[in-house]
């Protein structure tokens, strides 16, 4: 498989009153065709400034990627003019936003704002662009489309309104499409159903999607590979089994140790204690060295490489030097992965078949 | 947990309560309507729902920061609704405090955290003295897991989850015994919410704390909950021991809302077996009503529905 996106080194800046801040700080990954690629991090990990910088979207002048390719087909988006951008946004790259309230313009039909993506990039006569809004809007699963097409945002609910943004976004037929939280602003029940319909549209369209969100469990239920960024690094990356079942960052630990299961019985949750680095001076070193119980001398001084664990799977960690001590992950994850291999949650299923 | 150790003393208790908002005009929205329950000391009794449900007005109208329409909130033998004396009404605000979703909205922003904790303080009188309130406020701050160089701060200075730590110390200030935490972690990050649900845990513990705790993430609240009651369309729909709900959901749409949460698992992400609720499958015309199927467990039901239900335990 050859993918269809690569960023390399990519590093982002913003310059503000207090100094630079240093988003992204040499991102690397590829896109498969095809798969959905999940970011996971806390609120400033720069996994939003990363996706954004792939639709040419950093706020100018302050943002700026300062360093690294984003290769698309044979060209490197970091260089491309706003103008080529405008081309490529929507047609072959789009986006869906976490807040389907704000991302639609309230004052005009639905209908028109499918419309407007078809008629400027496909050039559609109105009439095709209205009959093909019509189609996307039942692909979306939206009841009546022929009627809802002339309704207005504020007519639809929470959940449909998402199902028209991700319309919008698909009206192109991209090759990929980047999904910034998506569900986080909608209940459980309309989140699932949500993640149906894009794992759904992915298989009929083939569609390569970036799906960044914090909700582990959401990661595990969409992602065929997922991403941890910590700090404005990838520090560590893999499948979902991988991740899941063999984490091997300290942070990934924490990650997955401070999200109760249905079944955890542990008294506490594992916290990581403390808050992430300020990146107008990002820490030397590993930067979640401060916070980790299992920073080793030479976290405080370098920043540790990628060290590979398998074909699918790396993290940026010195544990995994040949020299580091053998550490164990905490107790409370280990049991989180043990009671997980095993099935965990399988009795709820089981009372639900016989309904 | 809390089960075995908790004495069966019964700290609040919700008799029939309805709220009801005029929206103008003809329409009336029935946010709670007509919703019982009892909450024992000691323990979490959580709250959970979809939005929309009545959860969050539930907790406000307990706290008397809505006139209830109708039914009863009786508060340690005392109706919380109803006139009431300055005196009788001061010391109900003392016993019952409030931890917000919103920690960057339920803090005055023009306040430095030594006067957003003392305020009750003043306001109840509990110290009088200038000097130990500044004390007692360090102390606090302490047990919240920040440090009293932090009290001559404003709130913009903090994080997400200091801000809530601050609003937990607000509430801990006059030494209340029920606390309503209303989505207190939804809007910190993964690994915030651990250390923010840590602590209320060793609050509790040490304060002898009793919580309600209303939330939408039902793997925390399962978490830390003793007891949990599912709202749906401004009913309680299922109310059951944490795990007896999780491992035996009885209600249709608990099983829906169950079968919904994405867990952070992938093999059982990969056999999810999503059901969803239909109303207009499961609520008839009939009378439904509160009803325990077994000890402890309690069901929405109709006549019909509670015989099947019986039948089938």
């Amino acid at each position: 498989m050859s993918p269809v996106l690569e960023v390399k080194n990519l590093h982002v800046h913003f310059e503000t009153y207090g100094g630079t801040v240093q988003a992204v700080r040499g991102v690397n990954f590829e896109l498969n065709e095809g798969e959905t690629l999940a970011i996971v991090g806390e609120s400033g990990s720069g996994k939003s400034v990363t996706s954004k910088s792939l639709m040419g979207l950093i706020p100018r002048p302050n943002g700026k990627i300062v360093e690294g390719e984003i290769l698309f087909e044979n060209q490197d988006l970091a260089k491309l003019k706003e103008k080529e951008l405008q081309k490529m946004r929507g047609k072959d790259i789009s986006m869906i936003f976490q807040d389907p309230m704000t991302s639609l313009n309230p004052t005009m039909k639905v209908g028109k704002q499918i419309m407007e993506v078809l008629m400027l990039h496909q050039k559609l006569s109105k009439k095709e662009a209205k009959k093909r809004a019509i189609e996307l809007l039942d692909l979306v699963g939206i009841p009546f489309p022929d009627k809802r097409v002339d309704q207005y945002p504020h007519q639809f609910s929470g959940g449909m309104r998402q199902r028209v943004v991700i319309a919008i976004a698909l009206a192109c037929n991209p090759k990929v499409l980047i999904a910034d939280e998506p569900t986080t602003a909608l209940d459980v029940t309309i989140q699932a159903q949500i993640l149906e319909l894009m794992k759904d549209i992915q298989k009929k369209m083939n569609t390569s999607i970036i799906f960044i969100t914090h909700d582990l469990g959401v990661v595990a239920n969409v992602a065929d590979r997922v991403a941890v960024m910590y700090a404005g690094k990838i520090v560590e990356i893999g499948t979902v089994d991988d991740i899941f079942y063999n984490p091997k960052h300290p942070y990934t630990w924490g990650l997955i140790g401070s999200m109760p299961t249905v079944d955890s019985q542990e008294e506490k949750l594992y916290a990581i204690p403390g808050t992430p680095p300020d990146l107008l001076y990002p820490p030397k070193g590993d930067a979640f060295a401060l916070r980790s119980n299992y920073a080793l001398a030479i976290d405080f001084e370098e920043a540790p490489p990628m060290f590979k664990i398998s074909d699918t799977h790396s993290a940026a960690t010195w544990l995994l030097h040949e020299d580091a001590p053998n550490i164990e992950p905490p107790k409370a994850v280990k049991l989180r992965m043990e009671g997980m291999a095993k099935g965990a949650g399988g009795d709820m299923n089981g009372d639900v078949n016989n309904e | 947990m809390g089960m075995l150790t908790m004495s069966k003393e019964k700290i609040l208790e919700v008799k029939n309560l309805k709220q009801h908002f005029d929206t103008g005009g003809k329409t009336t929205i029935k946010a709670v309507d007509g919703i019982s329950f009892d909450i024992y000391k000691g323990e979490t009794f959580g709250l959970v729902g979809e939005s929309g449900c009545g959860k969050s007005t539930t907790g406000r109208t307990i706290i008397r920061l809505y006139d209830a329409t109708d039914g009863e909130v009786i508060f340690k033998g005392e109706n919380v609704h109803g006139k009431k004396s300055k005196k009788e009404l001061k010391s109900f605000n003392q016993n019952m405090q409030m931890i917000f979703q919103d920690p960057y909205a339920s803090l005055n922003p023009r306040m430095t955290v030594r006067e957003i904790v003392a305020e009750g303080i003043h306001i109840h009188g509990l110290i009088k003295d200038e000097a130990a309130i500044t004390k007692r406020v360090h102390e606090l701050l302490e047990t919240v897991g920040l440090n009293k160089e932090h009290a001559s701060r404003f709130p913009h200075e903090f994080s997400g989850g200091q801000r809530q730590r601050i609003g937990i110390a607000r509430a801990l200030a006059v030494d209340p015994e029920f606390i309503i935490a209303d989505e207190p972690i939804s809007a910190l990050d993964v690994s915030i919410q651990a250390q923010v649900v840590n602590l209320l845990k060793d609050l509790q513990k040490q304060h002898d704390l009793t919580y309600l705790f209303i939330a939408h993430d039902l793997s925390m609240v399962k978490y830390i909950s003793d007891r949990i009651a599912v709202m749906y369309a401004g009913r309680i729909v299922e109310l059951a021991d944490s795990d007896e709900l999780y491992k035996n959901p009885m209600h249709p749409y608990t099983k829906s809302l169950l079968s919904a949460i994405p867990l952070p698992d992938p093999d059982y992400e990969r056999n999810r077996r999503r059901i969803t609720y239909d109303p207009s499958q499961y609520e008839s015309s009939e009378h439904a009503s509160f009803r325990e199927i077994k000890e402890g467990h309690w069901v929405l039901c109709t006549d019909k529905q509670f015989a099947k239900l019986q039948a089938s335990i």
